[in-house]
C-alpha cells in the first residue's frame, strides 16, 4: 500500500494515522499495480482567468486512484470540491496540469465513467419512466431493446430496487430516486464511479442505507469509485483512502490511508478505535485552526 | 390529499443496513382523485353555462325583436344551414385554413425557437426583429398578404400562419433556456448524442412551455381564420357571417357566431385532452410535491 505523494507541504500522513496500513492485515487487498484509473497532476483551475475578478479555485492538486479503490475527496466546504470532480469528469476544463483516464489524456467526459450528482431531482429526467432514465445512456450507446430492458431491470436490482420500471422518478422517495441515479450510472457497467455529495440530499437512515448500498455494488461489480463528501465520517466509513483538500483554493493536504477492511458496518464500524483515530485526525486536518 | 403507500413495492433493503424500518415509501398518485369527486368537478363547471342557456330560452322565446331573434329559431336555422344545409362547406373551407395555418406556424414556431436556442449569435441579432414582428398586429398585414398571395385561400392560410408562430416560438424558446444545467450535464455524462439531447431533453423538458404557446397559437390562429375570412374572401364562417348581416339575415348571422363559438371551444377542449395526455407526467408530478 504506497500512497503517492502529493506535492503538498505536509506528506507525513502516515505517521499520524493511528493505526499505519502496514500493521494491519485487514487492509483490503487492492493492489496498486492493478492498473491506473485516474491520475490527477497539478490541477489548477481559475475561473475567469485574466479578468479582473479571476478566482482561483483549485490551486494544485495531485493524485491517482487504481483499479478497485474507493477514494473519498474532503475538504472544507467552498473547498472547490464540485470544481474538482467537474474537471476530473471532463465536465469543465482545467486552466492547467493534466488528468488522465486509464492512461489516456482526458478531454471530455469518458465512455466509462459513470457520474452521479447530488441532486437527484435535478439529474433525473421527470418526463422518463425510471426505466427509461436507467436505459437512456445504453440507447445512447446503440444497445438493442430488449437487451436494454434486460440490463436495466438487472441494475435497479444491483441497487436494491424492486420493480419500479414503469413508475416515474418523482413517484418515489427521495432515497429511491438517488438509487434511480446510481442505477443510471451503473447501467453501462463503467469502470469509474464519480459521485459528488450524493448523500446530501436525503435524510440520515437512508443515508445509511446508501452508504451500505454503494459498498455493496463496489463489491460485488468490483467498481471503482471517487466520491465527494463533506462528511467526514461518511468519508472514513467508505473509502480505502482520503483525499483531504485545504481551503480555498484547494491543495491536497494530506492523503489518508483508511485500514478499516472490506468489511464495514454502520455500528460497529463507526464506533471501533481505528475509526475514531482517524476521525480525530482528518477533524485536525479540516477544521479552520489547523488552516 | 390521500398518498396511498402500496407496500408489494418497497424495494429490497441493502445488506447491512439494520437500523429501524425502511424510510423508502412509494407515493402512489393514481387514486388521488376519485370518481364521485371527479363528477363532482364536471357538474361545478358547466351548470352555469346550462343556466345561461336556459334563461336566453325563455327571455328571447316571446322576442319580436329582429336583432335578438328567439333562440328556439336560432336553433332551428342552425339546423337548417349548418347541419342539413349549405353552410356546411363553408365550415370546412374554415376549418380546413385554420388547421393547416395553425399546424404550419406552429411547426415554424418550434423549429425557429429550437434554432434560436441552439445559436445565441442569430438570438442577439434577431431578436429585436422577432419583438418588432410579434407585437405588429397581424391583421394589418392583410393587404400586403393580398397583394403577396393574391385574395385565394394561400393568403388566409399564410396570415393564420404568421399569428401562430410568435407565441409558439416565444415561448419554445423560453421553456428551452430555463432548463437545468444539470440535466445537460447529465446528458453529457451519460454520452447523449446532440440529437438524442434534443428528443431526450430539450423537446420535452421545454414541453410544458411548449404547449402553453401552442394554446396562445391556438387562440390567436381562430381570430385570424375569421379576420382573413372577412376581407376579400368567397368562403368561410366569417365570409358567411358578414354576408348574412349585409342581406339582414339576422338569425342566420347568429348562427354563424354560434358556430364560431362552437368550433373555439371544441378546438381548446380538443387541445386540453392532448395536453392532458402528452404532459401527464408534468401535471401529475407538479401535484405530487404541492400535495
Amino acid at each position: 500500500m504506497t500512497i503517492p505523494s502529493p506535492e503538498s507541504e505536509n506528506t507525513m500522513s502516515n505517521l499520524t494515522v493511528p493505526t499505519p496500513a502496514a500493521s494491519s492485515p485487514s487492509t483490503p487487498s487492492h493492489p496498486s499495480d492493478a492498473g491506473e484509473v485516474l491520475r490527477v497532476e497539478n490541477l489548477r483551475k481559475i475561473y475567469n482567468e485574466g479578468k479582473p475578478h479571476a478566482k482561483t479555485a483549485i490551486d494544485d492538486v495531485s493524485f491517482t486512484v487504481n483499479k478497485g479503490e474507493f477514494v473519498c475527496i474532503v475538504g472544507p466546504s467552498g473547498a472547490g470540491k464540485t470544481t474538482l470532480l467537474r474537471c476530473i469528469s471532463g465536465l469543465a476544463k482545467p486552466s492547467s496540469g493534466s488528468l488522465s483516464f486509464e492512461g489516456r489524456p482526458l478531454t471530455s467526459v469518458p465512455e466509462q465513467l459513470g457520474l452521479v450528482f447530488q441532486d437527484y431531482g435535478r439529474s433525473l429526467y421527470p418526463w422518463f419512466t425510471n426505466a427509461k432514465n436507467v436505459g437512456l445512456p445504453l440507447a445512447a450507446r446503440g444497445m438493442k431493446k430488449a437487451e436494454r430492458a434486460e440490463r436495466v431491470s438487472q441494475v435497479l436490482k444491483n441497487v436494491g430496487l424492486g420493480h419500479v420500471e414503469k413508475q416515474y422518478p418523482w413517484e418515489l422517495s427521495g432515497g429511491m430516486q438517488q438509487r434511480v441515479a446510481i442505477a443510471r450510472a451503473l447501467s453501462y457497467q463503467p469502470d469509474l464511479l464519480l459521485m459528488d455529495e450524493p448523500f446530501a440530499s436525503v435524510d440520515a437512515q437512508t443515508r445509511f442505507d446508501l452508504e451500505d448500498l454503494i459498498l455493496t455494488v463496489r463489491r460485488d461489480l468490483g467498481i471503482t469509485v471517487v466520491l465527494v463528501t463533506h462528511d467526514i465520517d461518511e468519508a472514513i466509513y467508505l473509502s480505502d483512502r482520503i483525499v483531504v483538500l485545504s481551503g480555498s483554493p484547494s491543495r491536497v493536504r494530506e492523503v489518508v490511508d483508511v485500514p478499516l477492511g472490506d468489511h464495514r458496518e454502520q455500528v460497529a464500524t463507526r464506533a471501533s478505535d481505528e475509526f475514531l483515530g482517524l476521525r480525530r485526525h482528518l477533524l485536525d486536518l479540516v477544521m479552520p485552526h489547523s488552516a | 390529499m390521500t398518498q396511498t403507500i402500496t407496500p408489494e413495492v418497497v424495494p429490497e433493503r441493502a445488506a447491512g443496513a439494520s437500523i429501524g424500518e425502511t424510510t423508502d415509501l412509494l407515493v402512489s398518485p393514481r387514486r388521488v382523485r376519485s370518481r364521485g369527486a371527479r363528477v363532482r368537478n364536471v357538474l361545478l363547471a358547466i351548470w352555469l353555462p346550462i343556466a345561461l342557456l336556459v334563461i336566453w330560452w325563455f327571455a328571447s322565446a316571446s322576442s319580436t325583436s329582429p336583432f335578438f331573434p328567439p333562440l328556439s329559431r336560432i336553433l332551428e336555422e342552425f339546423w337548417a344551414q349548418w347541419i342539413v344545409g349549405p353552410a356546411s362547406m363553408q365550415l370546412g373551407s374554415s376549418l380546413r385554413n385554420l388547421a393547416l395555418g395553425y399546424l404550419g406556424g406552429a411547426l415554424i414556431g418550434i423549429v425557429f425557437g429550437t434554432l434560436l436556442w441552439r445559436f445565441p449569435p442569430v438570438r442577439h441579432v434577431s431578436n429585436p426583429l422577432i419583438y418588432f414582428l410579434y407585437v405588429l398586429p397581424a391583421p394589418a398585414l392583410l393587404p400586403a398578404m393580398i397583394a403577396l398571395f393574391g385574395i385565394g385561400e394561400l393568403r388566409q392560410i399564410a396570415l393564420i400562419s404568421f399569428g401562430a408562430i410568435w407565441p409558439t416560438l416565444l415561448n419554445t424558446l423560453d421553456g428551452m433556456r430555463g432548463l437545468d444545467q444539470v440535466k445537460f450535464d447529465t446528458a453529457r455524462a451519460m454520452k447523449l448524442s446532440p440529437l438524442r439531447q434534443l428528443f431526450s431533453l430539450v423537446l420535452p423538458g421545454a414541453s410544458p412551455q411548449i404547449a402553453a404557446g401552442l394554446r396562445a397559437s391556438l387562440q390567436t390562429s381562430i381570430i385570424l381564420m375569421v379576420v382573413t375570412e372577412m376581407v376579400a374572401a368567397k368562403q368561410g364562417i366569417g365570409y358567411f357571417i358578414l354576408q348574412a348581416q349585409t342581406v339582414f339575415a339576422i338569425t342566420s348571422m347568429w348562427t354563424g357566431i354560434l358556430m364560431l363559438a362552437i368550433i373555439g371551444t371544441a378546438a381548446n377542449y380538443l387541445f386540453v385532452g392532448v395536453e392532458r395526455i402528452v404532459l401527464r407526467w408534468y401535471y401529475r408530478s407538479r401535484a405530487l410535491t404541492n400535495s
